[in-house]
């Protein structure tokens, strides 16, 4: 089938003169099949939000695409006229962002949003657009009354479901969910995710599901993508990537996230902090971090890209072929929490220190 | 490390609670799973917030009735919803909040309702709280040195020519080190993690026996949470400190905790050890929540539909039985009419529910 949005090698960065721009989407291909959900993880400042932005046609000066193709059902994105741009959004690609609140208008009834959408798109009846918007609060299964509630008389969870149920109503291809339950509490995050569930498989839209929690995005996603400082360093099936996470970073990244219940057992998660994006390192971005860095190597030249049978790639020197001295790391079923979390502390000769830990003021 | 006794009645009663010895040596060698002897015994405790204009007020019951006690090198996770009464649990044991009543027993000795600025100050030497939000808890306008400082001077924990070295080594215990590199910064000047290890250094500086911790790593980066959950039980273990860690998050509350509570609507639901509460939760609100929270371990190919009804009740306007009745898939006729009495559920594991 072919994809229903191809992002090749995208390189978006910020900066409101040429000559200034810090990098902060580094060469990303990634593709979206009709109907399936893609995760996108990793720490704050990775660039999922910004990739997401650019890759909805949506990023703003001083954002800015630097090279790069985002393609959706063929047509190049990037190319497109602004107006053209315009017709598509919410038509046929919408986005939900975590602070619902701050979307909706809270002077305006949510029919009266709605119909402001609805018209914006050409379905200039009132009545049409009312008949749409009961039809998507039922699915988000919001009783109806709620339509002519402003946004301040919703709680959390219910606006959320109401900013959904405004970026489906026209029944769009493909949805960017940003962090789209992280405010909420896990029950009205359970329940949001399972209307999303349902709804997908209704409606059949394919999804990029950005998050920091890989917990839930292990849980929701076909497949998932880690980005750190800017890259996609490992891609996989969800089930894949959980259960045999390869690189170091999706390892350690895997391992700050305790597991619920079981024995308790300490972890050290991931030490160290993200690199500047105005100066990466030379080689692997990650190498200053990695528990696995090889000196001479991963310090001088970037890793390459290592596809699998399986449907993974990896960007580790690791797993090049020029490089079968080491272990993989082995495979780790059953919990989040892998064998591997202790890699990190047991780098050798490089004491965990913490003051280093966090990054040092901005 | 900690020159200081702590001075106790010989004998506490309580209701539920266990007799109880003097706090001495066998106190402060708190095993992993804490010791027998609480810090801190809470009965009764409620807390209502009047809302709402004068004359047309409504009463909302942030806590209703409980009770509650944390042993000496204990941690106890206190889990729950936004509006459960989590927050206003620890801010009234604290007492940044004046409970409406009830009773809280510290170190032994009863906590009087109404406290003149010494007690109080008396009480805040032994307890100290770390927020949520390490953006906003420092003065902006203080560098980190005047901040560990004060408390050093408020409580008179140390003579004032050590003052400078009982900073540093404040720092140097939140692991921000060499320490002279931070005494002058600004908190504009540091990260969110590093923020919050000069919150639990600010907190630690008074040398309390019972540290809150409000949701302490909400704000900050998945990257960053797990060392704070580490630092805060590396500080528990060597000060033998009693530690609440309040959070929404079951994974760091199972991860931290010898005990856990869980809270909802105002109302204590569930108490018991950690491995059991989040192994094989009783009341039907921590399954609830239990389900609910992100877990691929357990979720993978279950397939299973999570059903949620409802949401938690207005505390203005509570129901007469048991809060959570109206929600719950086990409900019985009893339920709606009182609320139901504690029942124990297995070994230190209670629940209030009648299904037991």
């Amino acid at each position: 089938m072919a994809p229903l949005l191809e992002v090749r090698d995208l390189y978006v960065g910020y900066g409101w003169d040429e000559r200034n721009v810090v990098t902060i989407v580094r060469g990303v291909n990634l593709t979206v099949a009709p109907g399936e959900v893609v995760g996108l993880a990793g720490e704050s400042g990775c660039g999922k939000s910004t990739l997401a932005f650019a890759a909805a046609g949506l990023l703003e000066p001083p954002g800015r695409v630097i090279s790069g193709q985002v393609l959706f059902e063929g047509t190049d994105l990037l190319k497109l006229p602004a107006e053209q741009l315009r017709a598509l959004h919410l038509a046929r690609i919408s986005m939900v962002f975590q602070a619902s609140m701050n979307v909706l208008n809270p002077v305006a009834r949510i029919r009266e949003q709605f119909k402001d959408a609805m018209k914006a798109h050409g379905i200039g009846s009132g009545e049409e657009a009312s008949v749409r918007a009961k039809e998507m609060f039922a699915r988000v299964k919001l009783p109806e009354r709620f339509l002519d509630a402003y946004p301040h008389q919703l709680s959390g969870g219910m606006r959320q479901r109401a900013v959904i149920a405004l970026a489906l109503s026209l029944g769009p291809k493909l949805v960017f969910l940003d962090e789209p339950t992280t405010a909420l509490d896990v029950v009205v995050q359970r329940s949001i995710i399972q209307v999303l569930n349902d709804l997908r498989h209704d409606l059949g839209f394919g999804v990029v599901f950005i998050t920091h929690d890989l917990s839930l995005l292990v849980e929701i996603a076909d497949r998932i993508a880690i980005m750190y400082a800017g890259a996609i360093v490992e891609e996989a099936p969800a089930q894949l990537l959980y259960q045999s996470p390869e690189h170091p970073y999706t390892v350690a990244l895997m391992s700050a996230f305790p597991p619920v219940g079981g024995k308790r057992k300490r972890l050290e998660g991931l030490a160290g902090q993200p690199p500047d994006l105005r100066r990466l390192p030379p080689g692997c971005a990650f190498a200053p971090r990695c528990a696995r860095f090889i000196k001479g190597l991963c310090d001088t030249v970037a890793p390459p890209e290592v596809r699998t049978a399986e449907g993974r790639r990896v960007s580790c020197h690791l797993y090049a072929e020029t490089v079968p001295s080491r272990p993989l790391p082995e495979a780790v079923p059953g919990a989040l929490v892998s064998q591997n979390n202790g890699a990190l502390a047991a780098r050798a000769g490089q004491p965990t220190e913490v003051s280093s830990d966090e990054g040092a003021a901005n | 490390m900690r020159g200081r006794q702590i001075d106790a009645p010989k004998r506490v009663e309580s209701g539920r609670l266990a007799l109880v010895s003097t706090l001495g040596e066998e106190g402060l060698q708190a095993g992993p799973q804490g010791s027998q002897v609480p810090v801190l015994e809470v009965r009764g405790l409620t807390k209502t917030y009047a809302v709402g204009r004068f004359g047309k007020a409504r009463l909302v019951r942030a806590l209703s009735n409980v009770d509650l006690s944390v042993m000496r090198g204990e941690v106890l996770g206190l889990v729950g919803e936004s509006g459960s009464g989590k927050t206003t649990f620890a801010r009234s044991v604290a007492l940044l909040e004046r409970p409406t009543s009830g009773q809280i027993r510290l170190l032994g000795r009863e906590v009087p309702n109404r406290l003149n600025q010494a007690r109080l100050r008396e009480h805040r030497r032994h307890v100290q709280m770390v927020f949520q939000d390490p953006y906003t808890s420092l003065d902006p306008l203080h560098t980190v040195r005047y901040s560990l400082t004060r408390p050093l001077q408020t409580f008179k924990v140390v003579p004032k020519n050590t003052q400078a070295e009982a900073v540093d080594h404040l720092l140097t215990q939140v692991g921000l080190v060499p320490p002279q590199d931070f005494l002058r910064r600004y908190p504009y000047q540091l990260s969110g993690g590093q923020r919050q290890r000069v919150g639990v250094a600010r907190a630690l500086a008074a040398r309390p026996a019972l540290l809150l911790a409000d949701e302490p790593t909400s704000m900050l980066d998945v990257s960053i949470r797990l060392s704070i959950m580490n630092l805060l039980l590396d500080l528990q273990k060597a000060e033998s400190l009693s530690l609440v860690f309040v959070t929404h998050d079951l994974a760091g509350a199972s991860y931290m905790s010898d005990r856990i509570a869980i809270m909802y609507a105002g109302h204590l639901v569930e108490v018991g050890p950690s491995e059991r509460v989040m192994g094989e939760p009783r009341h039907p609100y921590t399954q609830l929540l239990r389900r609910a929270a992100p877990d691929p371990a357990s979720h993978f190919g279950a397939g299973e539909r999570f059903e949620a009804r409802g949401d938690p009740p207005d505390l203005a306007n509570l129901p007469s039985g048991c809060p959570f009745a109206a929600r719950c898939p086990h409900v019985r006729k009893e339920c709606t009419e009182a609320l139901p009495e504690w029942r124990q559920v297995g070994p230190g594991h209670e629940a209030r529910c009648v299904l037991y």
